[in-house]
């Protein structure tokens, strides 16, 4: 195991170097950038050239830090403890970015990264704004870089860092004997995040983080500077953007969850998911005052408290999910690096100086005394960013439970409050009339595009899209079966929202201004969402209800969600004929999968032997006796032919059981299969595992066979091919005076195939053992007891069990794609928006006026 | 009236409506006793109970019991003022129910048992190592 080698200390102490680096760059920008936002006299820009020099300086080492880190990972070494313990050399390139972010150090260092990036872009974009927009920019970045600056002085730890040597984190005698110590391996990426979407989702929520710092940076720059208004043009489109990305990456973990994990859904309204959807929230409610503000010069002291409002929940958000203080209501594990002093001062910080700031000169802000009438689209427009908050309130409260009781604790009192015991009915119940409020106003405001409407125009202007919605919402309820009043409304104000958006963004396209379609685009995909939420998720239903009576114990009458089938026998389950065929493993180089009865270990568990040939559709893939690869080891996929009843199609399934250490034990996730109008998603709630206390073997039949000669083992016929000498038992190699033989037995099994079973009898340093051949595909257990050389025959001890089993739940998720197609649809509505916005601002900025 | 008032009452009125539906929907964490003290009050409220497995003196997890088909399971947990409590769990055993070292149950009283519509189990962290 110990490798002579060198320990890269040079890296470490580069990457350090570079984190102290950009921390003092980053304080000295904002500094210097104050100074020349707090100076009216223009001609003199040292400072200002000063800030902007320290800025690249800070930009440049963050970057630097990041490059450093991942090329630690990239080159796999493991001496230092963030390599160790995020990475492994089992992985391909694109999991070594996700092991990147998989450490909060690394997360920290994404954000990082993405505000400096942002930071030059503002430098490059903005002219008057430069200077106060940076100083909140740096002045943020200075924190981040404490977070993973690592400098400890005395008891006092400022930030935690990744460039830490293993040595100095793990206290292990190994390093007491040999400092330069480095293993071999890493523990690796948690297996659960080796998914394509943890490569591109933590990356996609901190530039939303990142990004909903430009519209706070240029609000506290406007209220600084006492240039009230002229903030909200430059940060508009940035918000927009803000809001795209902040919500498709929400839509990307959700798709996650959903793919990977199996309580049956996309969306659980976990603390962790919460805490995201909060301030997005707040975001797309800023967005529209600041829309109102452009077009009347209203709601400017709403604007600014909701853009405050949604930097300060990102903050509050890390908090929550960093600190530790989740621990009993999250399924999810965050270790608390005792970083959450630090991370608290970070929050009220900036709670503090935002509200120093806007109270200073919130007198002065100007306000419009004509009131809003009820027929202009600013009204309603502010009427949906009312309901947006208050939507965001609704699931604020919960999700601070654990806040508020460390809060009461902190005061001396007691307080206890739970979650809800049912969270997604409970946050359903409110969340559904939110939206459905968001739909009607997201329908009706937008006919007060263009014109100044009264009760009449309004009137013809409705009355249209009304009909049409009422008609296809009929159709709807007479084709799908929808009597739940909720639903009825969900559906008609989402397919209100759709016909009248699609109206105005046809009316739109008519007159040219196709540039302006943005709005109405992204409503239409927020209102498909609402739809395809509602049908995917009060219309699940799990179609693998039985009404097997579990236990009499229960005083009422439960149903079981789960269904029981064993290996090759049919089971039928709602129109299909469920056949759970086989056991796989997933080999690199191999299609499909590997059964795993074929497959004899090694020392490393990521190397097996297969003991038959594996072919597939003609091509021959390894030869019995050769070694495979899996990438992935913890992984287990179950392969589960559905038969149609009705018109006799199949399709087969692979839900999977991955081995998870990092979990704590086993981890189910789906197999899901998609039609055009529902998605049937099937996964493995429990497998048999042969080896626990709970299996119950027959009692021991012992048989004597000859060579060549037939017999039968749980049923399956069974062939006695011979005796062989065999080298080694458990790669220890046969000493000169000890004797091991195995008999090969082949048994038939379903579809044709071959199964090899080697139960072995072994002398060694005259110990007699006869180590038991566990097959779980044929539920046997097979020693060799004797060998008679005589005849040359053997007698075989044979003990069986219930076939192997597996306990599956399947879901039927109807109208799913309407959801992942109104995703799509709002992505591309909020693209459209944002360049309109931000060729606005260039020409303003153009003119000089920005 | 001015209609910004109007909006303003009405916003209000709804925040309110959100606390106490949120208070009134909360669970809370408690102990046997005062679960079985709810539930003869006649109150069917979910409570969420934090426990351990009860174990013999070699460390072994006693008491607990897959039903027949493996569907459901009954364990019995120690709450934290050491009363031991069957409880049922009307789903297959969650695979790493042996190894967690605290349980939090979500259920109540039906005569006499404790009935989990679900639990949360807390497992030894291994997220972050410490030791090689």
């Amino acid at each position: 195991m110990i490798l002579a080698t060198t320990v890269h200390t040079a890296f470490g102490n580069i990457g350090h170097l570079l984190v102290i680096i950009s921390f003092v760059a980053s304080i000295v920008a904002a500094f210097a950038y104050g100074k020349a936002a707090s100076t009216d006299n223009l001609s003199d820009n040292s400072w200002l050239k000063f800030g902007r020099y320290s800025f690249w300086i800070h930009g440049t080492a963050v970057l630097g830090t990041a490059v450093t880190l991942f090329l630690i990972i990239y080159n796999n070494y493991f001496e230092y403890h963030y390599a160790w313990s995020h990475a492994s050399k089992d992985l391909p390139v694109h999991y070594m970015i996700a092991c990147f972010w998989e450490g909060q150090e690394g997360s920290f260092l994404i954000w990082s990264v993405w505000n400096a990036l942002l930071g030059f872009v503002l430098i490059k974009t903005n002219k008057k704004w430069e200077a106060p927009v940076m100083t909140v920019f740096a002045a943020v970045q200075a924190f981040l870089a404490s977070m993973i600056l690592g400098v400890v002085i005395g008891d006092f730890k400022l930030g935690s860092s990744p460039f830490l040597l293993l040595r100095d984190v793990v206290s292990d005698p190994v390093f007491l004997i040999n400092p330069n110590f480095i293993p071999e391996d890493g523990t690796g990426l948690n297996p659960l995040l080796q998914n394509y979407w943890m490569v591109i989702h933590p990356p996609m929520t901190f530039l939303g983080f990142a990004l909903t710092l430009i519209p706070f940076s240029f609000c506290i720059a406007g209220l600084w500077r006492r240039d009230f208004k002229d903030w909200i043009r430059p940060a508009l489109p940035w918000t927009i953007f803000g809001g795209v990305i902040l919500g498709t990456a929400i839509i990307m973990g959700a798709y996650w969850a959903y793919e990977t994990l199996n309580f049956g859904g996309y969306w659980n309204w976990d603390p962790v998911e919460n805490a995201v959807y909060i301030p997005w929230l707040i975001l797309i409610a800023s967005m529209h005052t600041m829309i109102i503000f452009k077009k009347n010069d209203t709601a400017l002291k709403t604007s600014i408290v909701l853009v405050i409002s949604t930097f300060i929940l990102i903050l509050y958000a890390t908090f929550l999910t960093r600190s530790g203080i989740l621990g009993d209501t999250s399924v999810h594990s965050f270790t608390d690096l005792g970083l959450s002093g630090q991370l608290l001062i970070y929050l009220f910080f900036f709670i503090i100086a935002s509200i120093f700031i806007a109270a200073r000169v919130w007198k002065e802000l100007p306000t419009s005394e004509q009131e809003a009438t009820a027929y202009s689209r600013e009204f309603w427009i502010f009427i949906g960013a009312l309901v947006l908050c208050l939507m965001s309130f609704q699931v604020l409260i919960p999700t601070s439970f654990p806040v508020i009781n460390k809060i009461v604790e902190l005061f001396g009192g007691y307080s206890s409050l739970a979650p809800p015991t049912n969270q997604v009915e409970f946050y359903s119940k409110w969340q559904v009339w939110f939206g459905i409020g968001i739909a009607l106003l997201s329908g009706t405001g937008q006919f007060f595009f263009w014109k100044k409407m009264d009760k009449d125009k309004l009137k013809n202007a409705i009355t249209f899209p009304i009909l049409i919605s009422l008609m296809l919402s009929a159709l709807v309820f007479v084709l799908e079966d929808i009597y739940n009043p909720v639903y009825i409304v969900v559906l008609v104000a989402g397919m209100y929202s759709v016909v009248s958006n699609f109206k105005i963004m046809i009316d739109l396209v008519k007159s040219g201004s196709y540039k302006l379609t943005g709005g109405s685009i992204a409503h239409i995909g927020i209102a498909m969402m609402l739809v395809g939420i509602m049908f995917s998720e009060g219309y699940s239903q799990v179609i693998s209800k039985n009404t097997t009576i579990i236990s009499r114990e229960f005083t009422e009458e439960q149903n079981s969600d789960n269904v029981v089938l064993f290996l090759n026998d049919p089971k039928p389950m709602a129109g299909y004929s469920l056949l759970y065929k086989s056991e796989g493993m997933k080999a690199e180089g191999i299609p499909g999968y590997v059964k795993k009865s074929h497959l004899d270990d090694t020392e490393d568990p990521h190397y097996k032997i297969t003991r038959v040939n594996i072919s597939s559709e003609g091509k021959q893939y390894a030869e019995a006796g050769d070694t495979l690869y899996f990438r992935v080891p913890e992984n287990t996929y179950h392969e589960i032919e559905y038969t149609s009843l009705s018109s006799g199609k199949k399709f087969t399934l692979y839900p999977r059981i991955q081995q998870n250490e990092n979990m704590g034990g086993r981890v189910q996730s789906p197999s899901i299969k998609k039609y055009w109008n529902r998605d049937v998603y099937t996964f493995v709630q429990l497998e048999a595992d042969f080896d626990d206390e709970f299996t119950e073997w027959s009692e021991k039949e012992i048989i004597k066979v000859m060579p060549g000669e037939r017999f039968f083992i749980n049923d399956y016929v069974a062939n006695f091919k011979g005796l062989e000498r065999i080298p080694s038992v458990n790669f220890v190699d046969v000493g000169p005076n000890d004797a091991a033989v195995q008999a090969n037995i082949e048994v038939l099994i379903e579809d044709n195939q071959k199964l090899l079973l080697e139960p072995k009898f072994v002398i060694k340093d005259n110990n007699l053992a006869r180590p038991a051949e566990l097959n779980q595909e044929i539920a046997s257990r097979i020693t060799l007891e004797n060998i008679n050389p005589e005849d040359g025959s053997v007698e075989l001890g044979i003990e069986t069990t219930q076939k192997d089993w597996i306990i599956l739940q399947a879901i039927e998720k109807p109208q799913i794609n309407i959801l992942w197609i109104g995703t799509i649809i709002m992505i591309f509505g909020f693209i459209v928006a944002t360049r309109r916005r931000y060729i606005e601002f260039m020409k303003m900025r153009d003119k000089g006026l920005a | 009236m001015k209609k910004s008032s109007i909006i303003g009452l009405v916003v209000i009125a709804i925040a309110v409506a959100i606390i106490i539906s949120t208070s009134s929907s909360a669970s809370s964490y408690a102990n046997f006793d005062e679960a079985y003290a709810l539930a003869t009050k006649g109150s069917d409220e979910s409570i969420h109970v934090v426990g351990e497995l009860k174990k013999n003196a070699l460390g072994e997890v006693v008491g607990l019991q897959p039903s027949q088909d493996m569907l459901s399971v009954e364990f019995v947990l120690v709450d934290e003022n050491n009363k031991e409590q069957k409880v049922y769990l009307n789903q297959p055993m969650p695979t790493d129910l042996l190894k967690s070292d605290k349980v939090v149950v979500i259920g109540g009283y039906k005569s006499d048992r404790f009935v989990a519509d679900k639990v949360l189990l807390k497992c030894p962290s291994k997220y972050e190592e410490t030791s090689l």
